[in-house]
């Protein structure tokens, strides 16, 4: 998220965090929750849903702050977010940049 | 009002116009809601509407108005929806002859709309049955879910005459019946084996849908050729496996007649005038006054073919009902059409005239 | 990687118990804007706190004519044009319902427009959501009353060069008491003005803009209705109280969004009963606002 200043009081704001949950046979691939989430948590995948279309995936885990956005703008009531604690989002991050390091230090 | 409808969306057009001016003078005294609304398909579309509020409705109007309501009525067909919708027939077709009796939306009461579809149709012949028939119409609408053409014509509706209102515990009125199943266990077009499915009230918790596409017992569209065999099937069939009950006519002298006549309406009246002139001359006449015109009374004009010579059927037109009879008499007998254009009623020495021919 | 354990998440939708769950996958294609505005709406019911067995959904045909059919409250999926009259049958026949007609440009203003004009002229106690994707989706496409000018259509091939509707103007002028509009972009600003529209009370009237990616973006080379989202980011503008004169939209131009009208106006029964009360006094019996249902 880009500010065009810094928040005086982002030191005193809690970020919240949040869990996306896919309703992957629902969803029409229409990628508003991609184009529009404010994190930028998801991307279309290449799986295929039932109905043939590529449902979207979380690819930020643990970046989620359950804005609900994507809940409200999916046409399709495809997608929601729950709240999630600071610990498991924590928990996301660490286990993603984990294993972003490993993906790096693959072969070459 | 005597059989408890409560709201009426209509239009102004002569010569029904009468009826919602005295309506909208008596409505705000009985707990009644008129609305002029601001076309024929606007008030039949509010009466579709109004009545799944459990409110008994009506509409009125004329021939032009009519054809106007006719997608609406469909609906209404559709939906189930009791509703009674009075058509004041004058000169036609377009706009005709405003002011003056006609009988040629006849035909248009049962095949005016699109599709297959089954309603009824009554026909007062006086002030009195304006009356009493309109009860029967709200009542025959409850029972059925039906909506019911009450097809007065002009005459009939500008005539003064003597009309005996009962006290109110004397008036056999059908209330709306609402089903006592909860939600969740209601579906709105299940049947369970009866002919009507129940009622419920917009508002009282159901969360029902329905529509005006084919649907299914849960009234969810469905677009199947087997969905429309069993809800459109099933709404032909309300009407004619229950004709028996509905069916209506009045007959004088009919056994041993050489010659039937089939009237109804004013031209009933004019009729029974030249009935009297064709026994003075000697033949033997019967007269069936049709009540309910549809259903029709195919079953009885059967019967009545194989003994009579001939059917003479006068009506305000070129040419309806005498259809019908001579549909269901299979050629066993003729039926013979005195028609009238419009704008006046018969000349009762015509219909002498005809009889007589007819009995040779 | 995707998301989750299923023993600490729901499985379903929460929007879901407003929706007729048994009937989802919806027919409207990918990148329709239907959906985003039935979820806007439900949302606004939900956060609303109104009874929702008195709530009755009316829509016509079309597109948007399906909304009623998934929605979990009353529905009434009506005749084309004729949504609005139906629902005035609907209030008039048992007042205490909040009545709200949900469906499309062509069905309310084009085959419906005589019956919306009388219903804003009457203030007529109804909620119209009118989603408008300036085409008739539906039947594949045909010039509506909101096509803007120089659109293609199927029925217009070269073009559209009919002037066509301002609906805001349309309906202020009119008489409607409650005027908006906003795109189906405008997630928030929509669920909290269907919010304040629900609490008023006349005729009130929310225009929302939606793309139609089958026909109106693909016979107009838009791309498809994320493209169309994208432009709705770019051109809308936020104008609340704007004059409504000058909010008609021109091809792919600018879009004025806002709530424009916000009036105490007496409703059509407002003006019948204090009005009756005041020629009929003791004579007159109004009916109550449960209807005219008649039993022992």
């Amino acid at each position: 998220m880009r500010y065009w200043r810094k928040p005086l009081d982002i030191d005193q704001v809690t970020v919240p965090h949040g869990r996306v949950v896919i309703i992957a046979d629902r969803c029409k691939g229409c990628g508003f929750c991609v184009e529009y989430c404010p994190k930028d948590v998801l991307v279309m995948s290449e799986d295929f849903n039932r109905k043939g279309y590529h449902p979207p995936e979380v690819v930020k885990d643990g970046e989620c702050v359950n804005c609900n956005l994507c809940e409200m703008i999916c046409p399709d009531f495809a997608i929601f977010c729950v709240a999630a604690d600071d610990e498991e989002a924590a928990a996301a991050i660490a286990a993603r940049s984990a294993s972003d390091e490993e993906g790096q230090g693959g072969p070459n | 009002m005597a059989a408890g409808c409560r709201f009426v969306a209509g239009y102004p057009i002569t010569p029904s116009t009468e009826v919602v001016e005295r309506i909208s003078q008596r409505f705000p005294m009985i707990g009644g809601t008129f609305i002029q609304m601001e076309d024929e398909l606007a008030s039949m579309a509010a009466v579709a509407g109004g009545a799944w509020t459990g409110t008994k409705c009506m509409t009125v109007t004329s021939g032009p108005g009519f054809s106007l309501m006719m997608e609406n009525i469909g609906l209404a067909t559709m939906m189930e929806t009791p509703c009674v919708v009075v058509n004041v027939q004058r000169g036609g077709p377009s706009t005709g002859l405003p002011t003056m009796v006609g009988q040629a939306d006849m035909m248009q009461a049962r095949w005016g709309s699109h599709g297959d579809y089954e309603l009824i149709a009554l026909c007062p012949q006086s002030p009195q049955e304006a009356f009493d028939l309109t009860i029967d119409a709200f009542n025959l609408s409850e029972t059925w879910r039906v909506p019911v053409m009450f097809m007065m014509d002009e005459c009939v509706g500008h005539m003064t005459e003597k009309v005996v209102i009962p006290p109110a515990d004397e008036i056999d009125v059908v209330p709306r019946v609402l089903s006592k199943k909860k939600p969740g266990e209601y579906l709105p077009y299940a049947v369970n084996g009866r002919p009507v499915p129940e009622f419920v009230r917009a508002g009282d918790g159901y969360r029902f849908h329905t529509t005006g596409l084919t649907h299914d017992e849960r009234g969810y569209p469905v677009m199947s050729a087997e969905c429309q065999e069993t809800n459109v099937h099933r709404l032909m069939d309300k009407i004619r496996l229950n004709a028996a009950d509905i069916i209506r006519i009045e007959e004088e002298d009919v056994e041993g007649a050489d010659v039937v006549v089939v009237a109804y309406g004013i031209t009933a009246r004019v009729a029974r005038m030249g009935i009297e002139l064709a026994r003075a001359e000697g033949v033997k006449v019967g007269f069936l006054r049709l009540i309910v015109v549809w259903p029709f009374p195919e079953e009885r004009i059967r019967e009545l073919a194989k003994k009579v010579k001939a059917f003479v059927v006068p009506e305000i037109n070129y040419g309806q009902m005498v259809l019908e009879v001579e549909r269901c008499a299979g050629g066993q007998a003729p039926a013979i059409l005195v028609p009238h254009g419009g704008g006046g009623v018969h000349d009762p020495a015509d219909i002498c005239q005809a009889i007589v021919e007819a009995a040779r | 990687m995707s998301t989750t354990s299923k023993t600490t998440v729901p499985e379903e939708h929460p929007i879901a118990p407003f929706l007729r769950m048994d009937r989802m996958p919806h027919i409207w294609c990918p990148t329709c804007g239907i959906g985003t505005i039935v979820k806007c709406f439900a949302t606004a019911l939900d956060e609303s706190d109104i009874d929702l067995d008195k709530t009755a959904i009316v829509s016509g045909i079309g597109c948007t004519g399906r909304v009623a059919g998934y929605m979990n409250l009353d529905a009434f999926h009506s005749t084309h044009g004729r949504a609005i009259p139906f629902a005035t049958g609907l209030k008039l026949g048992r007042p205490e319902l909040q009545v709200v007609v949900f469906s499309g440009d062509g069905d309310l203003s084009g085959i419906g427009g005589n019956h919306f004009i009388h219903a804003a002229r009457r203030n007529m106690d109804i909620l119209v959501i009118l989603v408008n994707n300036f085409i008739y989706g539906m039947t594949g496409g045909q010039n509506a009353p909101t096509t803007p000018l120089t659109a293609r259509s199927s029925t217009m091939p070269f073009g559209n060069y009919e002037r066509p509707f301002n609906l805001p103007h349309l309906a202020q002028s009119c008489g409607a008491s409650f005027v908006a509009r906003w795109t189906c972009l405008h997630i928030r600003r929509l669920t909290k003005c269907i919010r304040m529209a629900l609490r008023h009370k006349g005729f009130r009237f929310i225009e929302v803009i939606a793309p139609c990616s089958t026909l109106y973006a693909r016979l107009n080379r838009l791309g498809s209705g994320l493209d169309l989202m994208r432009f709705y980011h770019d051109e809308a503008e936020i104008r609340h109280g704007a004059d409504t004169r000058e909010v008609d939209i021109g091809f792919q131009d600018r879009i004025i969004c806002g709530n424009f009208v916000d009036e105490e106006r007496p409703t059509f029964l407002d003006m019948m009963h204090s009005h009756y009360e005041g020629v009929l006094g003791d004579r007159y019996m109004p009916m109550g606002p449960e209807g005219g249902w008649i039993h022992d």
